[in-house]
């Protein structure tokens, strides 16, 4: 009997030269930016030697993403705070991960679609949880979707046809700066060929943050007050009346509210682009749930979208590679030797803060600087492998931490923008650290070595009607 | 008499730019350590840019800078900090079954402090006993 | 050189004309090849298939298993999983769930456990075809592809509109090679654009589709021609305007008229082959008998039935302004997706009930579609899984395809008036093993244009499945006793036993290098993405296998 391989995945582009020491410039065209969920792929990158010294076309956000990953001058691997190399760490790691009796595996959303599916392989193998850092962003909105679905569009439909669009609890301007100029509301496109000016953009938020000097219309909703806002939008959208008390409920006056309807139902694509002011305040995926069906709603009269405003680079590819291997898409247990869902019970910020998980594979992701409390109380007090191209708070606190290359600037692979388009990555320079996928199969491979190694009989691949 | 206030947590361009640099940089510690109020608030309680402020709910406590908000930017009533570790330490662990705890939109005391600003990282009890041979990247972008 | 050998089963081939009679196959590295002349040559292996029956793997050439559309499904109904048995992760094997859209790993096992060692998917949106192609890879066992979407496409628009036939053709074959696909692809040709532009959809085939000027019969024509010029393997895969509508029967014989002699796949045609008048529900019922007759004189086409099953299924389809309609009918959770200059989808969950008039006749008129095509050649078993129903349900349809008795029984559980719209009751045929072989992989395999799949001939690749002959027929068909895929046998009794990697099969056609400028103009207007980052590199595809054309 075969041995099946411990991937499914090839290895993906290399980095286009592999001289480290020579200071050749050279100039990376296309290349991809992950650091927000716009992943700008019209990056051109200057590289000198295994320094990017320009990135035309990124944001600030990105420029500062380009210019901070530098190789470090760090052990390739720490196994309890002490330098080691990477094959040791790999043994420990895979050691941690087959003694635990409920594993979580955390993060992922900054790092390739390939190591995410080796992510998700090694906690099959070992029947852990796999959570990704959706739970604490989007899970909510991933929930209302379950509930209501969604009316959405690719980002260049947005670009194309939207003539109305309304961002609720985000700020784009600070953490998706180039949103409005490449999707959202300055581009000229096939049916919106004026750009901005056939545009008419609403900002609805609890701060008059810098994204309400680009929109047309800003509303100050209350604290804690979007769901109410969203049914009194859904029912002027179905011709109900709502009176007057909804200023004091919602902080908007109902003439506004009747003026924004009245342009929403004249619009020929309009789109809803929400964030985190929606999921993280009260009400969660209520609130979503509400947004997801207005823009539904909006149907019965002309062509409405919802997009979620995802941040990370590639937590849409860790949504779609732990949905397509379990058939859920965060929040999965697979202790009992198939995949089970269920927000809440089996999601990372519940299951260390209290106290379940009893080791963890941290990818990807800080949950020690931006966790609760007591969820990184639980998080220190357990083994932890950490996989991080830095040595965040995560990794100072893993009994097993790997410095790993930085997806996008050192190693390729795939990931997905917010709305779910997969982009190949370029990148510019090489490291000599492994990757995450390098580091994750090598630990796979461990562990299977040792599920497939415990076996008593030596079991002939012949079956009882094989005639000799 | 501390005062009852909303604290949203949240992104800024310079949490994202100072996250790259390192979060043991002063940039980014400086950033996710200072909260921002609204001017009326401040001028209410007697309190100046820089002047430390207590802030604490049945979660947890922080005592950071505080800095007026720009122009009508923060109604009054309402507290901005950048996410990171100590607006973390105000999120309770219960997420409601939903996987997500309350982030935004949380109830907090506010007054004017008298014990020394919060330590910059929550460093865990089970810290490893050697410290890492090399500095984290701190360098600045070109 | 590994070598199997399969000795004693009663053999089906229906492409080499093998009808029920007993024999050797002997697979050399993966490959089938003539029996050795000599006596006393030892396989490395044997099989022992006496008294089992032996058919090439099966060929599903329509499903929905991979891609954007497929996983927002999984994501959007995870009830559908609960109730399910899943997939139980095993020493070799992942864990999956099942419902009506399985993970990726738990629909290569299924597919493999029921025999099937080949499946295309049918409709995949360019700019998702790298995604497609991940989902493929971490589906294990079976050999696939998938067929790219091109209907609402405005770049296929446009030169249509400009009668640049040379630009259309080059494009597809760019399109095809920079995806990696199998075939091109229609699904409610211009429909979807104008459900796009404003929220409605085409109502026949000579609506114009603003803003380009162009009519569905158009894009039929053109694709269809252009595929015949490039001499893919597979000709137009072909989801007609106003699937489910009642008197789309029309529609659906003006789009197989309007092909002019082309070559012309008609997928999943029980949607499509209704009588009666669109505002009237009541006035539902079959004109299958017309349509198969048309289909029986005109050997330029080839049909693919979608067969209705009753239960709990999911509905998805590029045909965002059908999803609408199911949603706005149905009044359950609905998704729909626009993609930039390509194409949409809807998905919402729905159950066919037996006690309804409408999903029966739809059962029913799958049924005649089966019964009235005479050639069992140009006419493939398929559910549009899972549209119709799971891929799963297969062995039921066998059962129902050579039981008159059992057809008659279900029917007579279905509401009265189904029996006077249609003819089921009247027809009597019953399928022969052999014709139930070239239904599910010979007559696909040779639709597909896939020389070297659904038969057991020298040169086939060595994909066998052997089943124990059972008066349950349905059982028999649902669990084969063994199956091997490329020689390696992956199945045995119920068990997969080896977590192979099935190859992706695609087209690279030829293409006009001068064109690429125009296409890159246009590309670099109208897209989101950088025109470098859109073909999908080699390393997405572990084992790949370009299918050449003709």
């Amino acid at each position: 009997m075969s041995t099946p391989e411990p991937s499914n995945t090839a290895a993906p582009a290399a980095p286009a030269s592999s001289s480290e020491s020579s200071s050749e410039l050279r100039v990376i065209e296309d290349a991809t930016c992950t650091f927000c969920g716009c992943v700008c792929d019209d990056m051109v990158l200057t590289v000198e030697g295994n320094r990017i010294t320009k990135a035309k076309n990124a944001c600030v956000l990105g420029k500062a993403w380009f210019f901070n990953h530098h190789i470090e001058d760090r052990p390739e691997a720490l196994i309890d705070g002490e330098p080691a190399g990477y094959d040791a760490a790999m043994d420990r790691a895979a050691e941690i991960l087959l003694s635990a009796k409920f594993p979580l595996t955390y993060g992922l959303s900054d790092t390739t679609s390939e190591a995410q599916r080796v992510a998700v392989a090694i906690t099959d193998w070992i029947g852990g949880i796999i959570d990704t850092t959706t739970s604490v962003c989007h899970g909510p909105s991933g929930i209302a979707f379950q509930g209501v679905g969604e009316v959405t569009c690719s980002l260049g439909e947005v670009k194309n046809r939207a003539d109305y669009v309304i961002f609720w609890g985000g700020n784009p301007a600070e953490s998706h700066p180039r949103h409005f100029t490449k999707y959202s509301l300055m581009p000229k496109g096939e049916f919106v060929p004026r750009g901005r000016k056939d545009r008419t953009a609403v900002l609805i938020d609890v701060r008059k943050t810098k994204s309400a000097k680009a929109v047309d219309h800003f509303l100050q909703v209350k604290p804690r007050r979007d769901f109410e806002l969203a049914w009194a939008l859904r029912a002027l959208a179905r011709g109900l009346e709502l009176d007057e008390s909804i200023e004091e409920t919602t902080g908007i006056k109902l003439e506004k509210l009747h003026e924004i309807m009245d342009g929403m139902k004249r619009a020929k694509f309009g789109v809803i682009l929400f964030g985190m002011g929606v999921t993280m305040t009260r009400g969660k995926h209520l609130n979503s749930e509400a947004i997801l069906a207005l823009a539904r709603d909006m149907n019965q009269h002309t062509r409405w979208n919802a997009k979620p405003m995802r941040g990370h680079g590639n937590v849409t590819g860790a949504d779609n590679v732990v949905t397509w291997s379990t058939g859920f898409p965060f929040g999965v247990h697979l202790g009992s030797g198939f995949p089970r869902f269920n927000p809440g019970e089996f999601t990372a910020s519940d299951v260390l803060a209290r106290g379940e998980a009893d080791a963890a594979l941290i990818i990807a992701s800080d949950p020690m600087s931006n966790f609760s409390q007591p969820a990184r109380d639980h998080l220190a007090s357990i083994p932890s492998v950490v996989l991080d191209p830095k040595l965040s708070d995560t990794a100072r606190t893993a009994a097993v931490a790997f410095t790993v290359s930085t997806y996008g600037i050192n190693t390729g692979g795939t990931v997905y923008r917010m709305d779910d388009i997969p982009i190949p990555l370029r990148p510019a320079f090489e490291s000599p650290f492994k990757s995450d996928l390098e580091i994750l199969r090598g630990i796979e491979s461990r562990i299977r070595q040792i599920q497939l190694a415990d076996v008593s009989l030596d079991k002939s691949d012949e079956t009882s009607a094989d005639v000799a | 008499m501390p005062e009852s206030f909303i604290l949203i947590p949240g992104r800024t361009s310079r949490q994202g730019t100072t996250l790259s640099e390192g979060k043991s940089t002063a940039g980014y510690i400086e950033e996710i350590s200072t909260l921002q109020m609204a001017a009326e608030d401040m001028q209410r309680l007697e309190l100046e840019d820089g002047d430390l402020v207590r802030v604490y709910n049945d979660v947890g406590e922080i005592t950071v800078p505080c800095k007026a908000a720009r122009g009508d930017e923060l109604p009054p009533g309402l507290l901005f900090i950048s996410y990171g570790d100590q607006s973390s330490r105000l999120m309770g662990g219960d997420t409601h079954g939903s996987g997500m705890p309350d982030s935004k939109g949380l109830d907090v005391f506010l007054e004017p402090a008298t014990a020394p600003a919060t330590a910059p990282t929550a460093a865990p009890t089970a810290a490893p006993t050697a410290a890492p041979t090399a500095p984290t990247s701190s360098e600045s972008p070109e | 050189m590994s070598s199997l050998r399969i000795t004693g089963g009663t053999i089906y081939d229906p492409a080499n004309g093998v009808d029920g009679e007993l024999g050797d196959i002997w697979i050399v590295d993966g490959c089938v090849v003539e029996s050795p002349s000599e006596e006393g040559v030892k396989a490395d292996r044997t099989l022992d298939a006496t008294g089992l029956v032996v058919m090439p793997g099966g060929v599903d050439m329509h499903c929905h298993i991979a891609g954007p559309k497929v996983n927002t499904a999984r994501k959007m109904i995870p009830e559908d999983k609960r109730t399910a048995d899943p997939v139980v992760r095993t020493r070799l094997t992942r864990s999956g769930t099942v419902g009506s859209v399985p993970s990726t790993f738990a629909t290569g096992y299924l597919y493999a456990g029921m025999g099937y060692t080949t499946a295309m998917d049918a409709a995949v949106p360019p700019l998702g075809a790298r995604h497609a192609h991940e989902e493929l890879e971490d589906t294990p066992i079976i050999d696939k592809g998938f067929y790219v979407l091109m209907g609402n496409n405005h770049y296929v628009m446009k030169q249509l509109a400009a009668d640049e036939p040379g630009l259309l053709k080059a494009y597809i074959a760019w399109l095809l090679h920079s995806t990696k696909g199998f075939a091109a692809k229609l699904v409610n040709p211009g429909g979807v654009e104008i459900w796009k532009s404003g929220g409605g959809n085409a109502r026949g085939i000579d609506d114009t589709v603003e803003h380009f000027g162009v009519t569905p019969r158009q894009i039929i024509r053109g694709v269809a021609a252009a595929v015949d010029e490039l001499g893919l393997p597979h000709p137009v895969h072909i989801h007609c305007n106003n699937l489910g509508m009642p008197g789309n029967h029309a529609t659906t014989m003006e789009t197989m008229t309007s092909l002019e002699g082309h070559r012309a796949h008609i997928t999943h045609i029980q949607f499509h082959s209704y009588d009666g008048d669109p505002d009237d529900q009541s006035t539902f019922g079959s004109r299958v008998s017309e349509l198969a007759e048309y289909v029986n004189t005109h050997d330029n086409l080839t049909v693919d039935v979608g067969q209705v099953m009753f239960g709990r299924t999911t509905s998805m389809t590029g045909d965002g302004p059908l999803g609408y309609f199911l949603h706005q009918v149905t009044g359950r959770k609905w998704f729909s997706g626009d993609i930039e200059m390509e194409a949409g989808c809807g998905i919402v969950p729905i159950v066919y009930k037996q006690k309804s008039l409408v999903h029966s006749l739809q059962w029913a008129i799958g049924l005649e579609w089966y019964l009235l095509v005479d050639d069992p050649w140009r006419i493939a078993m398929s559910t549009d899984h899972p549209n119709g129903g799971s891929f799963l349900a297969y062995p039921e349809i066998i059962s129902l395809l050579m039981d008159r008795e059992l057809r008659r029984e279900v029917l007579a559980g279905a509401p009265r008036a189904v029996a006077d719209r249609c003819t089921l009751k009247e027809l009597d045929r019953e399928y022969s093993l052999y014709e139930i072989a070239i239904i599910t992989r010979a007559g696909p395999a040779r639709m597909l244009g896939l020389s070297h799949k659904g038969h057991l001939g020298p040169g086939a690749d060595g994909d066998v499945t052997m089943y124990s002959p059972d008066d349950d027929i349905q059982r028999m068909f649902e669990l084969p006793r063994y199956v091997v895929s490329r020689g390696e046998v992956v199945v045995d009794d119920a068990q997969i036993v080896q977590d192979t990697r099935g190859r992706t099969l695609h087209v690279a056609p030829d293409f006009d290098l001068d064109a690429v400028d125009d296409i890159q103009a246009w590309f670099e207007s109208t897209y989101s993405i950088q025109f470098r980052n859109y073909p999908v590199g080699d390393h997405y595809l572990l084992d790949p296998l370009v299918v050449p054309t003709s």
